[in-house]
């Protein structure tokens, strides 16, 4: 075979190398450059006041940005982050950012850094209209929420503007003003699984070996896991907000059997990563975010967030400023706020399945028939319709869990950050390479 | 003494991007990995040898170490079959030049689009209710869904082999078209059959380009998070990963002892491949 190139002539050889690999080059070159080109940011006016707006993606909409600059000329421009990068963002990078868009667990990391400043509440219009849960730690009809893990009231106040600890009683200097919050359970494909289920349990439970799926970031995926554990009667934890190092052990021991076992289909990080699970079919349960099922069922796939006995695992965002801010872009921030709990951004996100901070403006802005199909439980009127345009539930349909008392009045746990936050994290991370 | 200083300052902007964006960030790794920490204050002052022990004392650090070891081995081996297998063909067989650009440059156009689209775009393919598996079911090879094909060993290979192959073919095809068509001419003059003159004459002349593409591989093999997270549904564990998930949570000493031990490994790798093939001498 070979002695058929020996007859190759080797005139135009260093030619022939030197001018592929400037084809490649020019290839590559090619690649780079369009590649920078899509990196560089958009280039805004200078006039209007723009403020950086950095979070995990729940309320960057770009419906929402284009109202705020209608209703108050103040342009937004967001950076999304998963959860991890924005507490360390914030934590490192905090002048990189105007406006930061943090879920209440992550202000125990970030507040000790002295970067975020306590805010104002006189400033806050709507302050007195907030739902209770963040000022009280209540529901509106008085009964107290739960308080294990980082229920936002436990880190809602600091003791001064400057301050870097945390009131337990309300001050006149809030860490976050809320924007949403939610109740998280299971998500379900009801078709491919034709029995009820009502138990955070059913996720290790071996007839859906290979085709459960929880998320892989350690700070959730140890409360759900642990939602599972109890549920199963294995563990009984003294504080599921705050595991011992046996119990954080107990938990990733059930885990790691489990995943041993294959029961696992794959662990997601990334919202977007949850939808394609569910909706190719390769996971039919699933730990799942609110929004993430909306989007399963845009696309016309049966999908249900699954209300479960032992209830939810709740979490909840809020808007902080970082501390370098001030002058006229403070004034910004507060203004972008109020204008936030005017009742706009609230019925947008309500429309979402999400809540919002502040109930009364965005019932205002919300249909009758709206307020009581996503509020109040009752069956819609007519068929729901996402923000975007697509059709998510058919006229009769009732919202998964029922209302706002229902699913609030039933939430277990909230999001947190542990004590043994570093022991949990290795432990984690040993799961992974179980 | 001015002629002296030339070459001096000939060297002089490679060094310094060399000294800036690689000596002294290695070096502050270095020192951050003996740093202490805590949740709340990310980086302490400090000189302990905690992070290394946590790093060694684990066992998870061995068979995380075993397991990307595991796909640095089945992928640098499938690589070198699939790269030197192409590179022979483009080089010796496409006989025309214009031909062998257009090939090349074929073999290319897998890298004009994201390397994360090119490995997200296997999942719809492989996937329980995938092409693949409808593909199988239809034809009655199996009887039913293979669940193996995704978030698997198998998918994290394959999508290695996919990313990662041409690194192999470059060099090697530039070795291949170094070779003098005399000397491939003399061994069929004295003889040697095709297999022979492969065996005994192209390939030794090909090490260097060989070293260069294992090079490439094993070092991105070793570091790699993305794919291995992505194609093995996050399921499964790997060196890179484990620094990802510790820097994510702001654990900075513990990642930058983990990334110096990683970093030593490969160089060892790098080291003992060097001892095989003298890349300079040959290049």
């Amino acid at each position: 075979m070979t002695t058929r190139t020996t007859s190759t002539s080797t005139a135009g050889k260093g030619v022939s190398r030197r001018q592929v690999l400037k084809g490649t080059a020019a290839t590559a070159g090619l690649a780079l450059g369009s590649g920078l080109i899509d990196g560089f940011p958009a280039i805004h006016a200078a006039d209007p006041i723009v403020i950086r707006y950095a979070g995990t993606g729940v309320n960057a909409f770009r419906e929402l940005s284009e109202q705020c600059k209608a209703d108050t000329g103040i342009e937004i421009q967001y950076t999304t982050l998963t959860s991890d990068d924005v507490v360390k963002r914030a934590v490192t990078q905090p002048s990189s950012f105007d406006l930061l868009d943090s879920e209440y667990w992550m202000l125990k990391k970030i507040v000790p850094s002295g970067n975020l400043r306590g805010m104002d509440v006189s400033r806050v219009k709507s302050y007195d209209k907030i739902v209770p849960i963040f000022t009280k730690g209540e529901l509106p009809d008085g009964t107290q929420t739960s308080r294990v893990g980082i229920a936002p009231i436990k880190v809602s106040y600091l003791t001064g503007a400057e301050s870097t600890e945390f009131s337990e009683t309300p001050t006149d200097f809030m860490t976050l003003i809320p924007t949403v919050y939610n109740a998280d359970t299971l998500g379900i494909r009801p078709d491919l699984i034709d029995r009820p289920i009502q138990s955070w349990a059913e996720l290790l439970n071996p007839e859906f070996k290979g085709k459960s799926a929880i998320l892989n970031i350690p700070a959730i995926g140890i409360m759900d896991a642990a939602m599972v554990c109890q549920a199963m009667g294995e563990i009984s934890y003294g504080d599921m907000g705050n595991m011992t190092t046996d119990e954080i052990d107990a938990t990733m021991a059930v885990l790691t059997t489990a995943k041993q076992d294959g029961q696992f289909r794959a662990f997601w990080k990334e919202f977007n990563e949850s939808v394609n699970l569910m909706a190719s079919g390769e996971v039919v349960i699933q730990s799942m975010w609110s929004p993430a099922v909306t989007k399963v069922r845009q696309q016309g796939i049966p999908c249900v967030y699954q209300p479960l006995q032992e209830g939810y695992r709740a979490w909840a965002a809020g808007l902080g400023i970082p501390t370098h801010v001030d002058g006229k872009m403070l004034d910004a921030c507060y203004e972008f706020i109020n204008w936030y709990l005017t009742g706009w951004a609230g019925a947008f996100l309500n429309r979402q399945g999400y809540y919002t901070a502040v109930l009364e403006t965005a019932e205002a802005q919300m249909e009758p028939w709206e307020w009581s199909y996503w509020m109040l439980g009752e069956p819609a009127a007519k068929a729901v319709v996402s923000p975007t345009g697509e059709q998510i539930a058919e006229p009769g349909e009732i919202r998964d869990g029922g209302s706002y008392w229902e699913r609030m009045g039933s939430v277990a746990v909230w999001n947190t950050v542990m004590d043994e936050d570093r022991y949990m994290v290795r432990k984690w991370n040993e799961f992974i390479a179980a | 003494m001015q002629a002296r200083l030339i070459p001096y300052l000939q060297a002089a902007p490679l060094a310094l991007i060399f000294l800036f964006f690689f000596i002294i960030p290695v070096c502050l790794v270095v020192v951050v990995s003996f740093f202490d920490y805590q949740a709340y204050q990310i980086l302490i002052p400090d000189f302990t040898f905690q992070n290394y022990d946590d790093v060694f004392s684990s066992d998870v650090t061995y068979r995380t170490y075993l397991n990307t070891l595991k796909f640095c081995v089945i992928v640098w081996a499938i690589t070198l079959v699939l790269g030197f297998t192409i590179a022979y063909f483009l080089a010796f067989h496409v006989r025309t030049l214009t031909v062998q650009i257009v090939l090349f440059l074929l073999c290319t156009i897998p890298f004009w689009t994201s390397n994360v689209i090119r490995m997200i775009s296997w999942i719809p393919l492989l996937g329980r209710n995938g092409l693949v598996n409808d593909a199988l079911l239809g034809l009655g090879l199996v009887d039913e869904r293979q669940e193996w094909l995704l978030y698997s060993d198998f998918s994290v290979i394959l999508g290695y082999v996919h990313l990662y192959t041409l690194f192999m073919i470059v060099p090697i095809f530039n070795s291949m078209m170094r070779i003098e068509r005399s000397v491939i001419e003399a061994a069929y003059d004295a003889g040697a059959s095709g297999w022979q003159t492969l065996w005994n004459v192209i390939l030794p002349l090909c090490k260097p380009g060989i070293a260069i593409g294992s090079i490439f591989v094993l070092t991105i093999v070793m570091g790699d998070f993305v794919t291995v997270n992505v194609l093995g549904g996050g399921q499964i564990a790997s060196i890179g990963k484990a620094i990802w998930i510790e820097l994510s949570y702001l654990q900075f000493p513990p990642a930058a002892a983990n990334a110096i031990v990683l970093l030593a490994v490969v160089i060892l790798m790098i080291v003992a491949l060097m001892r095989i093939v003298d890349i300079r001498r040959e290049l």
